[in-house]
């Protein structure tokens, strides 16, 4: 199905494709198996102008939407889920400053995102704040022309490798949720240092790791939007944003599904190729239609939210969940199909399905996207009359 | 510094097969691709441009649908590209081909350095390159490897040989096959790609370049294709499987009943 | 020329459609269609049973062909050394002098290379033209295409082959336009066809096909021929010929691009084509360090390393090593391909090698197809057995 893309976006797919194909398949085992980032390969998607994809063009950008940025991680992830990352974490980061940026928080910012000089980090998750982000402990106290920040920051996707973070802290305490605030830091601010990397099961070629904020001094003009917006922030990012990780996973599941077929049609056993075999056939044939699915569920979410429909919250969640647990299904599936083979490092497929956990947990577990999902489909029913 | 890049879109052969009973070329699947080698002569006309400044112009013949191997040039940098396409070309060798690129050159007019990949991987004759500075009566330097200095008057070029390389000097205008150890190919960008997809690229015909009769398509061809067929592929030997040491000592015994080591 | 479908004869059977080897030919209305595409190869001509398909051919000027006899090889030398590939030339010559009944030639160009016109006569040229001069020492584009143009126009040979090497694929396109004739590349087969026509064979798309191209209205008959292809014929020290030294005016030596140096690369001091013995690597060797298992067993047996094109694209081994289609051809005694799976670029590379081993732990890898012996089992383990047994005796 062609799903009606226009030029533009059939351009950002077969570039992106050329990207994944030269330069992501051939080092994906590489950097999953040394866990190193992959600086090459984000030098070549920075100069192919994938990183402009999703900001205005009056920022340096393309002009792109989420539907843009959603068939480019798409395709980066049919080669690698977790080189994709650096694209989609980025682009997770630059939301807050698109979205909620002064002029010139954008103008600073937007144009070194846009031309791959700049990778961009977003950091809410705490070690004891992690579903529950209104549990969030770092600290942001007024001094002066200053905020100081204090706190830890936990499995940041691109730490220690971005030079931009949207970083989270509370500014009130007695708010509650409206008591936090989004702040605008760059690497090297005093006070700003990394703590552990991570040592992951799959996405290991992005770089997540912990930030660790002492008395971190942040002007007061790297308040994004304006003190305590901090959590709207969030969530109207994690709005955009959920395509996104539905993208990067239906990437992952559609690498999963070549690699089966392709090996289906070549391996023989009993004298037949074991694509002949029907229980294998229907294995292919339902991995195959929950991709589609899953698919057609991303991209009219995304064109949704590109047509500037509101309250997408719901919808949103649901291509999260969904297209995730479509991947994770159907790369342990992929790993079936390959047999032995599937699961030994030579082929790519156990890598897939290692990747594709994480599309389950981060960004909100499926299980709060579900909570999101019915909480909406609750309150839609209030107002409706039987 | 004005430059001119020939190439030429090819069948991608690491996809192409032959009917064995009909000697037919199965094309189904086969993409049509930018010459590999051309994109190295490409990157390397990008490299001298970003040197020396200058325009780039991509040139090729070949049938309509060649234009998207042009598409592909400016996506990547080339400034301007030309398409000679008639039906008057069809057939052509490398001696009328490079007859008719040599016109096109021509009639562009004023050049400095032609660049060509060394040859193309569906002839594989790597002749159009030498070819087209003959007809143009410039020097050539061919299978270059590197330029290590070039001015607005001289180029200095390393050409790959088969134990080695030759240094060699040559005043511009002068045309340069090369091969891919010469550099590596940038990928297009999205602005490029969308700069090229407006581009507006000339077709040019016979009549356009001052060409004609006997001297290009089938009447300027030489040389005419009287058959193509199938490789002839050595029959199946013995095969050794099961237990890697029996195996190896088995073909020991063969290779030494043999006389071969 | 051109081609036209006879619209009356034409009944749509699509029999050109399934001919065209470019599917260029297309049925609309139960009427063949011919694209652009068409290059004119005539393949649908006889394959139409109605006769509905003609191409018209305008006849070119006729050259006299009977004017033109004898068959030239063009000589290659390297620091004074001629190189092999110039006695398989002789070799081919011969036979199709031979099968012509006319004389065979050679064309040396160079400087002191009296002692080399004596090896080419008893390679088997009957006479050869000498050029022998201080600016002819190393191979140039322009002077030597020049001089070789002017003894084709004044001696008008019937056939002029030379090597398909560097020079050779460089010198003979410039010559070929110069005396306006046609030019075959890389031709793998030479024969005389029964019209007399040089029958000129090569590998075309990466090796997938061969094609067999005629010159039939000029002359000379130009092509460049695959080194290690064709048989030397053993040396005769007896045999008599003419050495006619050719004089070079002062315009011959006239020359835009000059040779300013010439290195030699160390790295590639075992130069491939020239092995007897090799053992070649490709993408199951997995990784560059792993050649050294390579290395291990072409010292056990004095051989050469060879790859394959993924092995050198992966950049594990300079292309100096590749063997294929867009590598060098090979021809040794034993060929040893090591996790190389075979595709049809690769073989045709080495596949007229005497004796071909293969090791691949997939059974179904094309390599096994021209395989004189196999062993379908992991390199890892079998490279090691092999070394450690042939060391052991």
């Amino acid at each position: 199905m062609k799903y009606s893309l226009t030029e533009e976006q059939e351009m950002i797919r077969d570039l992106c494709r050329i990207v994944a194909d030269e330069k992501i398949r051939p080092v994906a085992a590489k950097y999953d198996e040394e866990q190193t980032f992959p600086w090459d390969v984000v030098k070549a998607m920075g100069d192919a102008d994938l990183f402009g994809i999703f900001i205005p063009e009056e920022y340096g950008g393309l002009g792109g939407g989420v539907m843009e940025l959603c068939i480019a991680v798409e395709e980066l992830s049919k080669a690698c889920g977790g080189i994709a990352l650096a694209l989609a974490g980025t682009a997770l980061a630059s939301f807050p400053i698109i979205l909620f940026g002064s002029e010139e928080q954008k103008r600073k910012y937007l144009p070194d995102i846009a031309a791959g000089k700049k990778l961009a980090a977003f950091a809410l998750t705490e070690p004891n704040a992690g579903s529950d982000a209104a549990a969030i402990q770092t600290s942001a106290v007024r001094d002066g022309d200053c905020y100081v920040l204090n706190g830890t920051k936990q499995w940041i996707t691109n730490a220690g490798e971005a030079e931009i973070y949207t970083v989270f802290a509370v500014t009130n305490r007695s708010k509650g949720s409206r008591g936090a605030t989004a702040f605008l830091l760059e690497k090297g601010m005093s006070g700003f240092d990394f703590g552990k990397k991570e040592n992951k099961l799959g996405v290991r070629a992005s770089a997540t790791g912990e930030i660790i904020l002492r008395d971190c001094r942040v002007p007061k003009e790297n308040v994004l939007g304006r003190e305590g917006l901090g959590f709207l922030i969030a969530m109207k990012t994690f709005d955009q944003s959920r395509p996104g990780v539905a993208a990067q996973a239906l990437g992952i599941a559609q690498g999963a599904l070549d690699e089966a077929v392709f090996y289906a049609r070549e391996r023989v056993q009993f004298g037949k190729p074991i694509s002949s075999f029907q229980g294998l056939q229907f294995m292919l044939a339902d991995m195959a239609t929950e991709i589609e699915a899953a698919r057609a569920l991303v991209y009219q979410t995304a064109r949704a939210i590109d047509a500037g429909e509101k309250n997408i919250a719901k919808e949103s969640a649901m291509c999260k969940v969904f297209a995730s647990d479509v991947a994770m299904k159907v790369t342990i599936n992929a790993v079936q199909v390959l047999g032995g083979y599937g699961y030994m490092k030579d082929y790519p497929v156990e890598k897939m399905m290692r990747d594709a956990k994480i599309t389950q947990i981060y960004e909100g577990t499926n299980e709060i996207q579900r909570g999101i999902i019915a909480a909406n489909l609750i309150k839609e029913y209030a107002r409706k009359k039987k | 510094m004005q430059i001119i890049v020939c190439i030429k879109q090819v069948p991608d052969t690491t996809n192409i097969k032959i009917n064995p009973e009909t000697n037919t070329l199965i094309r189904e699947g086969v993409e049509c691709i930018v010459n590999p080698f051309d994109m190295y002569a490409i990157e390397e006309a990008i490299r001298l441009k970003e040197r020396c400044g200058g325009k780039i112009t991509a040139l090729t013949m070949g049938p309509p649908q060649a234009e998207s191997a042009l598409r592909e040039a400016l996506s990547l940098g080339v400034d301007e590209a030309v398409l000679i396409s008639n039906r008057a070309f069809a057939g052509s060798d490398t001696w009328a081909t490079s007859f008719t690129l040599a016109s096109a050159i021509r009639k562009i007019g004023h050049y400095d350095i032609i660049l060509c990949g060394k040859q193309a991987i569906d002839g594989d004759t790597a002749q159009v390159g030498p070819g087209v500075a003959a007809h143009l009566n410039i020097p050539q330097i061919t299978f270059v490897k590197k330029i290590e200095e070039v001015t607005d008057r001289s180029i200095r070029a390393e050409r790959m040989m088969e134990e080695g390389f030759q240094i060699l000097e040559s005043p511009l205008p002068v045309l340069l096959t090369v091969v891919k150890e010469i550099n590596e190919p940038r990928l297009p960008s999205l602005r490029g790609k969308m700069k090229a997809r407006k581009a507006d690229i000339p077709v040019w015909g016979p009549e356009d370049i001052d060409v004609g009769g006997d001297q290009i398509g089938l009447n300027g061809s030489p040389t005419y294709v009287a058959k193509i067929f199938a490789p002839e592929r050595k029959g199946s030997g013995k095969i050794f499987r099961g237990d890697a040491e029996e195996a190896v000592d088995q073909l020991i015994h063969e290779l030494r009943s043999g006389k071969l080591i | 020329m051109s081609i036209r479908v006879i619209e009356e004869k034409c009944n749509g059977c699509r029999l050109c459609v399934r001919a065209c080897p470019f599917g260029e030919i297309s049925v609309e209305e139960k009427l063949a269609v011919i694209g652009d595409g068409c290059t004119l190869c005539g393949a649908c001509v006889p394959a139409c049973k109605f006769g509905a398909i003609e191409i018209e051919v305008e006849r070119a000027k006729k050259i006299d062909l009977s004017q033109y006899s004898g068959v030239w090889i063009v000589a290659e030398q390297r620091r004074g050394k001629l190189q092999s590939v110039t006695f398989e030339l002789l070799g081919v010559g011969k036979e199709l002098a031979g099968r012509r009944a006319s004389e065979l030639s050679a064309i040396l160009m160079g400087h002191r290379m009296a002692a080399a016109a004596g090896e080419l006569i008893a390679g088997g040229a009957d006479s050869v033209y000498l050029i022998d001069s201080p600016e002819f020492e190393h191979y140039q584009d322009e002077p030597y295409s020049r001089v070789l143009s002017r003894l084709i126009n004044k001696w008008k040979p019937e056939i002029v082959l030379a090597g398909a090497t560097a020079i050779g694929r460089s010198l003979i396109p410039r010559v070929a336009v110069m005396v306006r004739t046609g030019l075959t590349a890389d031709c793998t087969g030479l024969s005389i066809g029964d019209d007399g026509h040089l029958l000129q064979t090569r590998p075309a798309f990466g090796g997938n096909i061969m094609a067999t191209i005629l010159t039939p209205r000029h002359r000379p008959q130009m092509a460049t021929v695959r080194h290690k292809v064709m048989k030397a014929a053993p040396p005769d020290p007896a045999r008599q010929g003419n050495v006619i030294n050719v004089e070079v005016k002062e315009s011959d030596r006239f020359t835009r691009a000059k040779v300013v140096d010439l290195v030699e690369e160390k790295e590639k001091t075992v130069n491939i084509a020239e092995a007897d013995l090799i053992v070649s690597g490709g993408r199951g060797l997995q990784a560059p360090e792993n050649f050294a298992l390579l290395e291990e067993l072409a010292l056990a047996l004095g051989g050469a390393i060879g790859a394959s094109r993924a092995a050198v694209d992966a950049g594990w081994i300079p292309y100096s090593h590749q063997v294929g289609q867009t590598g060098k051809t090979v021809q040794p005694k034993l060929y040893i391909a090591c996790g190389i799976s075979g595709a049809i670029q690769h073989l045709v590379g080495m596949q007229t090698s005497d004796v071909i081993v293969a090791i691949n732990k997939d059974p179904y890898a094309p390599i096994f197809q021209v395989a004189t012996y196999g062993i379908v089992g992991d390199l890892f383990e079998v490279i090691p057995l092999l070394v450690n047994k042939l060391r052991r005796r």
